[in-house]
């Protein structure tokens, strides 16, 4: 069965120039020569020079990490405490309305998220600008951080932190030096998926920005609608080039990890 | 002198009545919404005691041990250790420790590490610390696997280190919760006496909690046999085996003969029972119920004597019947009579001899005999 087929072949190259070939496509005619981003004029790699001289999306690129960087992190502290009430206190009042709560911005159109954000922050006569755009990237990407943190706690052998409290530390103790380290894994992918979240977020940010607090893909938006540059093309590629290579570190070290935890079990059992 | 079991015990501080307990649990209920865990207990446990808690699960021998470590809180009742009533203390300020079932190792420390969390808490000096680590190592024999991380360890070593931090602190007692149940058998015999010895090397006082009855009886100075949140019977192992004090225990400890009747006869410290199964009982151990009143005769298997003919003594007591069935253990043999009235009781013999002249066959008639104080009277 596990044979090359024709089938099998054709299904795979459907389904991968199906997901890629935009990519490639854009990546492709990020070297153009050419100031026409359809055709083909030879290779150069000025557009990424004229990137870095274009001080409007240097900006925007600058605005979007600074949010992504701290709205990240607030949220992922705030989405691990609210997994841990969830999983800790599971017989409190309120609680299946609590964690629908929570849960709820997961479904929520991104549309109303934003729009009732920026009615909010009109209502109470809030400026809109970078700090706007950061606390509604707490907001929408909080409950992704609560979701991951959550699954693995419900895993999570409570008699370790028992442990930790027989052996006298303090719950406040426990905590940092038990529970975390122990959870850390999914807090950090939590993290990185609120990251992520927030880097490529337009809809939230277009409602809840104003001046002075372009994010890049609201720039790069507002830019394609005068017709697309090449360097946006080249933009783009750079953005890739970055979650790609996140993504490929990532998988290695968690690979890696797994295949020298097996060995270590294996030496244990054989060796003694 | 005569006593039960063949074993004599020179710790006995239970016996002493000035002897004052190190561990008191008084009137302690413990209630989970409508459920009772525990059910107004009363326990004393002595200073350098090896107690274990022996019940089947959800009988509330866990939860007992909980609320000694301080997870739980007593709904109502006072615990006092060494004099100090500690219901209300967390588990972090308490001089008690616990070995979890589930070893609960931390997974990011090494070995080392692990054993010495506890006294790192306590803020002790890191020279300090790495001597009494380095102490607790030897003792349990992983001075080899001080780096190595909890995985990298076998089923054994884990229970090992659980255990060596568990006493890293030099707890004033040391709560173990089904200690061995992760173990093979092998490996569960061997640390059995393992953790005896070092009960007695550190003499400290050890509760265990546990399901397993031989645990029980090879490891403990005395055996509290729970039900329902409650102490059946608190006593020695052999005293549990020899003279169980109710229906429960006799049957829940070992294999047990039942055998229901009436007190026919009472006085002078003697009994006969008519039991159902149409013959009287002489006996002279047990309770003492009033003549006419129903009671049980319990009787274990190894007590009853299988022969072809009639016991010569008419004093003994003896019942006719028939082989049912036979089982072959290697180390014994336990047979399987039918009496007359139709009961089937079990009698075990100890293969004592590898060659047996004319062994007792299948559907044979045979007599079981017993003397007046092989079994005891139940009270109902």
């Amino acid at each position: 069965m596990n044979t090359w087929s024709r089938f099998n072949i054709a299904s795979v190259v459907l389904g991968f120039s199906f997901l890629y070939l935009p990519i490639v496509l854009l990546v492709v005619f990020s070297f153009n020569e050419s100031k026409l981003v359809t055709v083909w004029a030879g290779f150069s790699t000025k557009w990424y020079v004229s990137l870095f001289h274009n001080q409007g999306l240097m900006d925007a690129a600058w605005v979007t990490i600074r949010v992504a960087l701290i709205s990240a992190t607030a949220a992922t502290a705030l989405g691990t405490m609210a997994a841990l009430a969830l999983t800790r206190y599971t017989r409190f009042r309120g609680r299946l309305l609590f964690s629908g709560m929570v849960y709820a911005p997961l479904v929520m159109p991104e549309v109303i998220t934003g729009l009732s954000l920026l009615l909010l922050f009109v209502a109470i006569g809030f400026d809109r600008g970078f700090v706007t755009v950061m606390l509604a990237h707490i907001t929408f990407s909080m409950c992704f951080v609560t979701v991951v943190v959550q699954s693995r706690l419900l895993s999570f052998d409570r008699s370790v932190e028992e442990a930790a409290l027989d052996l006298g530390a303090t719950p406040v103790r426990t905590f940092l030096e038990v529970t975390l380290p122990i959870i850390a894994p999914a807090v950090l992918s939590g993290w990185m998926l609120a990251l992520t979240l927030s880097l490529d977020d337009l809809v939230i940010s277009s409602f809840t920005s104003g001046p002075g607090a372009t994010t890049l893909p609201m720039k790069i938006y507002s830019q394609v609608r005068l017709g697309v540059t090449p360097e946006i093309n080249a933009a783009c590629t750079l953005l890739i080039g970055f979650v790609a290579i996140g993504v490929i570190i990532a998988s290695v070290m968690t690979k890696r990890r797994e295949v020298q935890r097996q060995r270590d079990e294996q030496a244990a059992f054989a060796g003694r | 002198m005569k006593s039960l079991g063949n074993i004599r015990r020179a710790f006995a501080p239970w016996t002493d009545p000035d002897a004052k307990p190190y561990i008191t649990f008084r009137n302690v209920t413990k209630r989970f919404g409508d459920f009772t865990a525990v059910d107004d207990l009363t326990l004393n446990i002595y200073h350098r005691e090896f107690f274990a808690l022996l019940g089947a699960s959800g009988c509330g021998k866990s939860t007992l041990l909980r609320m000694l470590a301080g997870f739980e809180r007593p709904t109502s009742g006072e615990i006092i250790l060494d004099g100090q009533d500690i219901a209300g203390i967390p588990p972090y300020k308490r001089p008690v420790n616990m070995m979890f079932q589930s070893y609960a190792l931390f997974p990011h420390m090494s070995v080392e590490s692990n054993i010495g969390f506890g006294l790192r808490q306590d803020g002790m000096p890191k020279n300090e610390i790495a001597e009494r680590v380095a102490q607790m190592l030897k003792l349990v024999k992983l001075e080899k696997f001080a780096k190595r991380k909890p995985h990298q360890l076998s089923g054994g070593q884990r229970q090992r280190v659980a255990l060596a931090r568990s006493l890293a602190k030099r707890p004033k007692v040391l709560l173990l919760d089904e200690p061995l149940g992760a173990l093979d058998k092998k490996l569960r015999e061997e640390t059995q006496f393992e953790l005896m010895d070092l009960q007695q090397e550190l003499g400290l006082t050890f509760v265990v909690v546990t399901h397993d009855q031989e645990e029980a009886m090879t490891m403990a100075d005395r055996i509290a046999v729970m039900s329902h949140g409650k102490v059946i019977q608190v006593a020695t192992p052999a005293e549990i085996y020899e003279a169980p004090n109710s229906r429960f225990v006799a049957d829940f400890i070992g294999d047990v003969n039942i055998l229901d009747g009436k007190v026919s006869a009472s006085g002078n410290g003697k009994i006969e029972l008519a039991v159902a199964e149409g013959f009287t009982i002489r006996t002279a151990t047990g309770s003492t119920p009033a003549t006419g009143s129903a009671a049980g005769f319990a009787i274990r298997p190894e007590k009853l004597k299988v022969t072809r003919a009639a016991p010569a003594d008419a004093s003994v007591n003896a019942a006719q019947g028939e082989i049912w069935d036979i089982g072959y253990l290697g180390d014994m043999t336990v047979f399987y009579v039918k009496l007359d009235s139709g009961k089937v009781v079990k009698a075990s013999m100890l293969n004592a001899q590898r060659e047996v002249e004319d062994p007792i066959a299948y559907d044979e008639k045979v007599w079981v005999s017993f003397g007046e104080t092989a079994g005891v009277v139940l009270k109902d």
